[in-house]
């Protein structure tokens, strides 16, 4: 049971570090770049 | 949860995601900082009312990058949605998901098919479609990227290639070519079959059916199946849309957790949710985590 608990709780954290080091590392702003134009590509005329 | 209220959770779900509906008049995606963030599920961030990015769009730009960008942020958002809901997504919050869902509700001019011949291969494309596509070619050939997005992905054709193109077309120059055509095809077949059998684009080639899959063990949302009360009967399996038999696997890759076996279950054995009832002889099938002392087990 103390397992079944870990396991998540381990995948939260492994989560919660990898957003820190991604918001750390400014990423939610290349995120934005991309997302802010139409992608060409994305709807097929690019 | 019954299927009507699932229905409006979905209902609701896209609607948040592409609430910017004056996109879809003026042509214009929304800029806003909100943009930043992704969604669980597989939803355009080109759709003229999308509000925040896609996921898979969002990861390709990472990998697409020269240097090469390790996604973290998005890998964590991913894992975070992943360890808290597992397919859950799929089945709740997708809003590609539900519009498949409503293709399958319109009547189809031969008899509905639960599935494809050769089904059990075909549902391991997803996992190539997430290795190539969404992986290896952003990371290998920088060209072809976002690869997923350009020659598969009928979402972004849907919400944003056919609303911008016949709306807005003219004005934006956008010019129709091959690929506009062959993106038109891919949604066409899916469209289609998506009358014929239940949500084929998930089953078959959704990338982040993939990526969920394995959380569907491990999420804190997740089926219990109480072998005490299970009388194998076999309902929850003959009324699964997505063939799965939650007698033996509850917490199946394949699973969306629409929670219609849950509410056929003659003696109620079934039970989806965060918190564990205890000492029921509970079946969590899948975990690989052997508990006497609580009565789970593998």
């Amino acid at each position: 049971m103390k397992l079944q608990r870990l396991i998540p709780l381990a995948l939260f954290l492994a989560a919660v570090g990898l957003l820190a080091a991604g918001l750390a590392l400014g990423q939610p702003r290349d995120v934005l770049a991309k997302a802010a134009r139409v992608c060409l590509e994305c709807i097929g005329v690019g | 949860m019954d299927n009507k209220l699932r229905g409006r959770v979905q209902f609701v779900a896209a609607l948040v995601q592409n609430a910017d509906l004056r996109g879809f008049f003026t042509g214009r995606i929304d800029q806003g900082a909100q943009k930043a963030v992704c969604v669980p599920g597989l939803n355009c961030y080109s759709c003229p009312g999308a509000l925040m990015s896609c996921p898979i769009g969002s990861l390709q730009a990472f990998l697409s990058a020269r240097p090469v960008k390790v996604p973290y942020y998005v890998a964590g958002l991913l894992l975070f949605f992943g360890a808290l809901l597992g397919r859950a997504v799929c089945g709740f919050l997708c809003p590609f998901g539900w519009i498949q869902e409503l293709l399958h509700k319109i009547p189809f001019p031969r008899k509905k098919l639960g599935t494809f011949p050769g089904d059990r291969l075909l549902r391991r494309l997803k996992y190539l479609v997430l290795a190539g596509l969404v992986v290896l070619v952003p990371m290998l050939l920088t060209d072809w990227t976002p690869a997923f997005c350009k020659y598969l992905c009928p979402a972004g054709t849907l919400e944003g290639g056919v609303p911008l193109v016949l709306l807005h077309g003219e004005r934006l120059h956008l010019e129709v070519g091959p690929l506009f055509f062959w993106k038109l095809f891919i949604l066409v077949a899916v469209v289609l079959s998506g009358m014929a059998i239940y949500r084929p684009f998930c089953k078959y080639l959704c990338p982040l059916g993939a990526l969920y899959a394995p959380f569907n063990r491990v999420a804190l949302y997740r089926m219990r199946l109480s072998e005490d009360r299970c009388v194998a009967c076999g309902k929850c399996a003959r009324v699964c849309p997505m063939q799965v038999d939650p007698s033996k696997t509850p917490n199946s890759g394949e699973c969306i957790r629409c929670g219609v076996c849950v509410g056929a279950c003659p003696t109620k054995a079934l039970r989806l949710g965060v918190r564990e009832k205890q000492g029921q002889g509970i079946r969590d099938k899948g975990q690989g985590i052997r508990d006497k002392g609580q009565g789970i087990r593998d």
